[in-house]
């Protein structure tokens, strides 16, 4: 099984950055479509199709749909382009190669759920992402594809870009909907959820730019058609960001279901001269890392990685082979979600630092036995007990490191330094 | 006691105007007046914007202290911002910051002495798959070494 190119078939073409070269490719030519059809039938078209959310949690789009309320009140369509989550760069690259496929499949996606105002919010260090998307939207309204009367069809829908400002907590949805507000990006519980209360406390539909773009396809030849790719629960293809210790990092759509071996073996050209994959962290740096034996059965979906314990997530593949020390990426990892804590829960701000000190306590020697199980009490006592998912973002990473790889740990404590790379933190890093 | 230049003004006044809440309007009015300041934020920029702005400066603070890209004390005329995160580090990314650092003559965060440059580690900037990588400014360079990251910055006037 190849690459399956449903959204990146044109990504190499520099022009189908442009309205004209998106358009030469049959770009827009699903809008008129979708505007005559009734909005009822794009959201049952998208149901229909299984589509779910791309950006990490994997919830199903056409119902998240279904929960704004039916009173027409105003409505927002927010694009999550804010891809902080380490390891993933896919969002990236179809803002810049593809813009207005993300902006055809927004213009679609209001049309359906009744909105007449878009945000796409794009995380701040995205300087180049925002030009290409400012620029792409200017082509397009001054084609008539957005603003009032879109193709004369009544229907009119505005657009504009909001830049964020560096936090990784604004890709949590309601954090966002904090940030575009003009506040500190912190999460909001849950319920009401944004569908029902978001942007200034209206219905607000958060979808990621992958979920939106695909929006299009769908209506274009339809559900059955989306289907075909993928799994009976994991229906369609899905952009893939491999990193690390490979030959050929990059981002690869492939269907859902695909292969991890064969993504890391096939696609990406295998691990460099010499080396051996140790672990593979399947779905961004939150997701439960997986042995080397797991990634053999490993399908790239979201039922076939949860039953190995971890997740698809936003599909940030990062592959680690045998020159690696656990240790100290767990050390990277735990210092990155000390860092992006909002600050605002207790077991958060308090956890994420203390899971940081004892990882750094260790790889600079001062670590005791008692130390590892201590990781493992703080990250399960930090599981599900914050307004948002960064506290169990941060957990998941410490505890299946330090299951999968006690020994590397357990002979850091003793010894000082590590049993992989031989040397201490210090004699690493300093 | 700083104040927006008139064509900064005139943008933020845009901004006020362009959401349904003004408070939208801060974090793209500190990016201007960041940008007319030599790229850092100080409390006589806060007094200000809260004037211009109609928005109390606790407002304004807070959103300031809470994002990492307004930077609280002065940087060089290029900030290089090296990615120290998982899939840098796999490749290198930690060791190329502290090159960088030694071969400028600076500690992290520092301003080198002709004013030019100031290296920091950053969290992941989304080019995993082009790594090791440093923002200078706007711009993204990736696929680096020690080398060839010193090579770019030594071009740098």
């Amino acid at each position: 099984m190849a690459e399956a190119k449903v959204l990146t078939e044109f990504y190499h073409l520099p022009e189908f950055q442009t309205l004209a070269g998106y358009k030469a490719k049959g770009g827009y030519e699903t809008l008129p479509k979708a505007l005559k059809m009734q909005p009822q039938q794009i959201i049952d078209e998208v149901k229909a199709s299984g589509l779910r959310g791309r950006g990490g949690a994997g919830f199903p789009t056409g119902m998240k749909w279904g929960f704004l309320p039916k009173n027409g009140e105003p409505r927002y369509l927010l694009c999550n382009a804010d891809e902080g989550e380490p390891g993933t760069f896919k969002d990236r690259m179809m803002m810049e190669r593809a813009p207005h496929q993300l902006i055809e499949g927004m213009i679609i996606s209001a049309f359906a759920i009744g909105s007449n105002k878009g945000y796409i919010y794009v995380r701040g260090e995205y300087v180049y992402p925002i030009e290409c998307l400012n620029k792409a939207i200017k082509e397009a309204y001054a084609a008539g594809l957005l603003g009032k009367n879109i193709l004369g069809s009544g229907f009119d829908f505005d657009l504009d870009v909001y830049r964020g400002a560096g936090a990784y907590i604004c890709g949590e949805e309601t954090g966002m909907i904090s940030s575009l507000e003009g506040l500190k990006g912190q999460p909001k519980l849950k319920p009401p959820f944004p569908a029902v209360q978001g942007y200034l406390r209206k219905p607000t539909i958060v979808n990621n730019v992958e979920t939106l773009a695909a929006v299009t396809y769908i209506i274009k030849d339809g559900a059955q058609a989306y289907r075909k790719h993928g799994t009976e629960k994991s229906a369609g293809t899905k952009l893939f960001s491999v990193s690390g210790n490979v030959m050929k990092p990059g981002n690869y759509e492939v269907p859902l279901g695909y292969p991890l071996m064969d993504l890391i073996m096939k696609e990406c050209g295998g691990m460099k001269p010499g080396r051996r994959l140790k672990a593979i962290i399947p779905g961004g740096s939150s997701a439960p890392v997986l042995t080397a034996e797991e990634v053999a059965k490993a399908n790239l979906d979201y039922e076939s990685l949860a039953g190995l314990g971890t997740m698809l997530g936003s599909g940030a593949v990062i592959v680690m082979d045998d020159s690696q020390c656990m240790v100290d990426m767990l050390g990277v990892l735990t210092h990155f979600y000390a860092h992006e804590s909002c600050g605002q829960c207790t077991p958060c701000r308090e956890g994420t630092g203390w899971l940081n000190k004892i990882l750094h306590s260790i790889l600079e020697g001062r670590g005791r036995l008692q130390d590892i199980d201590l990781l493992i009490k703080v990250a399960d006592n930090m599981k599900g007990k914050t307004i948002c998912a960064l506290s169990d973002a941060a957990a998941l990473p410490v505890l299946s490191f330090v299951t999968k790889f006690r020994d590397e740990f357990e002979f850091y404590v003793r010894e000082g330094r590590s049993k992989v790379k031989g040397t201490t933190y210090a004699e690493m890093h300093h | 006691m700083f104040k927006l230049s008139e064509q900064g003004l005139a943008e933020v006044k845009k901004e006020l105007n362009r959401y349904e809440a003004k408070d939208s309007a801060i974090i793209p009015s500190l990016y201007i007046a960041q940008k007319e300041n030599n790229g850092f934020i100080t409390p006589d920029i806060i007094r200000h914007l809260s004037q211009v702005m109609d928005i109390p400066e606790a407002r304004i603070n807070e959103v300031f202290k809470f994002y990492t890209m307004f930077n609280q004390k002065p940087v060089g005329k290029y900030h290089v911002q090296v990615c120290t995160n998982i899939s840098c580090a796999l490749e290198g990314g930690r060791e190329m910051a502290k090159h960088i650092c030694h071969e400028l003559g600076v500690k992290f965060d520092e301003v080198t002495s002709d004013g030019r440059f100031t290296v920091s580690k950053v969290e992941c900037l989304g080019s995993c798959g082009t790594a090791p990588m440093m923002q200078v400014n706007d711009t993204y360079h990736e696929k680096l070494t020690p080398e060839t990251a010193m090579n770019l910055l030594r071009g740098m006037k």
